[in-house]
């Protein structure tokens, strides 16, 4: 039977296939199981209208103290769109995002003008009647879940610290954490690439920085799955790599399971140059890309604080009780 | 967690009930209500008409036949009678049902039928009729002799009762008859009719024994006779012997009428009597057999079920009833196998489609649509419109695509094409415009994904659907539902990895082996 279990295996090596098995030992989180046993479990529904709509989550955050990219307008009707000239007229560099969007879809990111045009992060001009067309593709519900009427939000753009200038193409990295009944759990980096078209997005090529959680130096970084040692467009090396402001970004991650009672909750941060750490948005459905660009599987620490007698306990004592249990494995070896 | 506890043990017996109900109302169908489970699909039933025909003398006229009973082997479905002018009665006379023709006044031939469809099936509740005494009989000498000295030499050569009457029965079927046997013929050339004898020289042996009559079933058989068979009670069961040849055992479609030496046929106040039987097999499915025989004995599962329905809506029913099965093939392809699709239950929609188009075709027209649909998107999305209006002009869109189509394929003698009308409109609308944005979104790769992945199970569900078998089964048991509500409850419990995620973490297993 040995020879067997290793026939298979050695064939299971070929083509990049695992086992459950191994899966298991690893501890990774399935789909199927983080739905089942996290997601539904910890996030009641009648809750996740709070960090769908991203207006809702940025005022909530602003009242709880939390820090955010700031609002400029809201765009609620379609007949609003003829205010937008004037709106858009002082500002230089905006974002416009749907309200209800998911996965940073339909997000315009203007980094600058160019006479009557806008420049997108990307580069490429925009006209302003594109900008409108835009808008009113957002409120018609385009990015939506279900298609309902949306609003578009427009915020203050990110002034992205210099100091992540060489790990990211265009785009401006940002920080997710995972916080599971308020403690964080897990966290990465992800930068944005050529082959990403200058998103922040793990599935179409941007690079994930696993972060240690005790210290947000990096762990290991994956592209597209692999294992990458450099960024492929500056060639920056990753090993390099430490978050500043560590600590406030996992008390801001922290406090948002107060904000919003959520009990799976994903977190994206940026590092602005002049305010530090703001919180993005928030995700009550959390990818399971982040333990690949840990190489780690996340539900032992899941399990961990599952365990634990109490859960209450100010924001300050769960930030240190995470940065001593889940710190990386491989500073101790 | 108690809670939590408690709700999974709640969960497991609804499952475990659910699943159990399906598959125990399926067996009960199958094997109380024989309703078939697969393969063969039609059963036999036998058409038999007894034709009563007899020349009537001016005045009152009366007939009466022997009618069948409900037999452990053999299903009556119907019965009816046919006669101009007479009045039916039907009479229980010693335990044999009688039909009583009468008429007050007939003159010259009556023909007089009677009809009776019925279908061997066996496994049917048995009949209990023991033997009724019987005395002794003793023969006229010098046959009374013989019969004793014949007897004593079979009682030597057999065993028990059957034993007895076979080796009685090969005695009088040799082809050089012994000295007692020929003597014993002697009276059947007398006039008495040899199962008679057979029957008195078995009383005579203390062995309870009657006569029956019946029909040699075969198809197309036209004035047939009613053959006399004997019947030798071996102590807990009738064994069936064929006078003529010696042969034991329940003739193979020997269909029993009449049990017992009573006349076949009495006519009063008529001369030249006759009877004669015709008989007819028929193919018919047996699912509306069962059905018949399930309506009949008002089973409550039959009468309360959508059998019940008009038979358009029996037919709406059959497709509708396919959906689960489609619907089991998507959460199998996204909760074990991690599939992407575009819309979650949009493939089982596609694949009713294709139920109708065929699946080649269907996959042509369907591709084709939205690939020129997709193009048209992509001019609409230059223009500045609205989100919904440029949603209903994408449906506006797709249908004058179906009308072009169909008008083209039709006068190129593709009449395959015709069928893109079946394909949702509405849907394929929503398809163009996901599509659209994904494509936008994530570029044509993510849209080939996900295009494929709808199409794969689309695909899948097809193939499924339209198996003869997979029809069968949800049709004439749509109680399966129940299981299958039970497997996807059971799916929805499912933790465990998807195949595609043993593919997605391989590299972060090799990473985490490595540093150890």
């Amino acid at each position: 039977m040995a020879w067997l279990s290793s026939l298979v295996n050695a064939a299971l090596e070929k083509c990049a296939v695992t086992t459950p098995a191994q899966l298991r030992a690893t501890g990774i989180l399935s789909m199927n199981c983080r739905n089942l046993n996290y997601i539904s479990r910890y996030n009641p529904r009648h809750l996740l209208p709070l960090v769908d709509d991203k207006l809702t989550t940025k005022r909530m955050a602003e009242k709880a103290g939390v820090e955010v990219p700031k609002l400029i307008a809201v765009i609620e009707y379609q007949s609003d769109i003829r205010n937008l000239k004037s709106i858009l007229a002082p500002l230089q560099q905006f974002v416009i995002k749907p309200a209800k969007g998911s996965g940073g879809k339909g997000i315009l990111v203007i980094t600058g003008r160019d006479g009557e045009h806008f420049i997108k992060a990307s580069g490429d001009s925009l006209s302003f009647d594109a900008i409108s067309r835009d808008v009113s593709n957002i409120l018609g519900g385009l990015y939506s879940l279900g298609g309902k009427t949306d609003l578009a939000v427009i915020e203050s753009l990110i002034q992205a610290d210099p100091i992540f200038n060489d790990y990211s193409f265009e785009g401006v990295p940002d920080i997710r954490v995972i916080v599971f009944r308020g403690f964080p759990v897990m966290a990465m980096m992800r930068l944005a690439t050529r082959a990403s078209d200058g998103k922040a997005n793990l599935h179409q090529g941007a690079v994930g920085v696993g972060l240690d959680i005790a210290t947000g130096h990096s762990l290991r970084s994956v592209q597209r799955g692999q294992p990458v040692r450099q960024h492929p467009d500056t060639g920056h090396d990753f090993t390099a790599l430490k978050v500043p402001h560590w600590h406030k970004i996992l008390s801001l991650s922290a406090a948002c399971f107060e904000m919003t009672h959520l009990g799976y909750l994903g977190v994206d941060l940026v590092l602005d140059r002049n305010l530090g750490p703001l919180i993005l948005e928030l995700n009550a459905r959390p990818g399971l890309a982040i333990q690949i660009a840990n190489g780690q599987g996340i539900e032992p620490r899941l399990k961990t604080i599952e365990a634990l007698r109490q859960h209450d306990l100010p924001i300050a004592e769960r930030v240190a009780f995470s940065q001593k249990h889940f710190e990386a494995l491989t500073s101790e070896s | 967690m108690r809670e939590t506890m408690k709700g999974r043990f709640q969960l497991g017996v609804m499952i475990t009930l659910l699943i159990l109900a399906g598959l125990g109302l399926t067996l009960y169908k199958h094997f109380v209500l024989g309703f078939p489970l697969l393969g063969k699909d039609t059963s036999t039933v036998w058409s038999i008409e007894a034709w009563v025909s007899f020349k009537a003398q001016g005045g009152t006229a009366q007939a009466s036949l022997t009618l069948p009973d409900q037999q452990s082997d053999v299903w009556i479905m119907d019965e009816s009678f046919a006669s101009p002018g007479y009045g039916i009665n039907q009479i229980n006379d010693g335990g044999q049902r009688r039909a009583v023709w009468s008429i007050r006044k007939a003159n010259g031939r009556q023909d007089l039928f009677y009809k009776v469809r019925l279908r061997q099936q066996p496994g049917g509740p048995t009949v209990n009729d023991q033997p009724e005494p019987f005395i002794t009989p003793v023969l006229p000498e010098p046959y009374q002799t013989a019969a004793q000295s014949l007897l004593n030499t079979v009682t030597e050569g057999s065993a028990d009762a059957s034993s007895f009457a076979g080796t009685l029965l090969s005695h009088f079927n040799a082809s050089k008859p012994d000295q007692n046997v020929n003597m014993l013929l002697g009276m059947v050339e007398e006039g008495v009719k040899a199962p008679d004898l057979l029957i008195n020289l078995l009383h005579m042996a203390n062995i309870p024994a009657r006569i029956v009559r019946g029909l040699q079933l075969e198809d197309g058989r036209r004035r047939q006779p009613i053959v006399d068979m004997i019947e030798v009670y071996d102590g807990e069961n009738w064994q069936l012997f064929d006078p003529r040849t010696g042969q034991s055992g329940n003739a193979e479609n020997f269909f029993l009428w009449q049990r017992g030496a009573k006349s076949l046929l009495d006519v009063m106040g008529g001369i030249n009597s006759d009877v004669n039987f015709s008989i007819i097999s028929q193919q018919i499915p047996t699912r509306e057999l069962a059905l018949t025989q399930a309506t009949q004995e008002q089973a409550a599962l039959i009468d309360f079920s959508i059998y019940a329905l008009p038979l358009e809506a029996q037919n709406a029913f059959k497709i509708i009833l396919l959906i689960p099965i489609g619907v089991l093939v998507v959460l199998f392809m996204r909760i074990i196998v991690g599939l992407r699709t575009s819309g979650t239950f949009m493939p089982v929609l596609i694949a009713m489609a294709f139920l109708q188009t065929q699946l080649l075709p269907g996959l042509v027209i369907f591709i084709s649509l939205v690939s020129i649909g997709l193009w048209i998107r992509s001019f609409l999305s230059q223009q500045n419109m609205l989100l919904v209006a440029r949603l209903g002009a994408v449906i506006i869109v797709v249908i004058l695509l179906m009308a072009a189509m169909s008008i083209l394929s039709w006068k190129l003698g593709i009449t395959q094409a015709l069928t893109v009308t079946f394909f949702p409109m509405i849907i394929l609308a929503w398809t163009i415009e996901r599509m659209s944005i994904l494509w936008e979104e994530e570029g044509p790769g993510d849209v080939l994904k996900e295009g494929g992945g709808s199409l794969l199970v689309a695909t899948l569900s097809y193939l499924l659907m339209s198996s003869r078998i997979v029809e069968q089964l949800t049709f004439n048991f749509p109680e399966l539902m129940l299981t299958l509500l039970g497997i996807v409850l059971l799916l929805g419990q499912y933790t465990g990895y998807r195949l595609l995620e043993l593919k997605r973490f391989y590299p972060l297993v090799r990473a985490a082996r490595q540093p150890r």
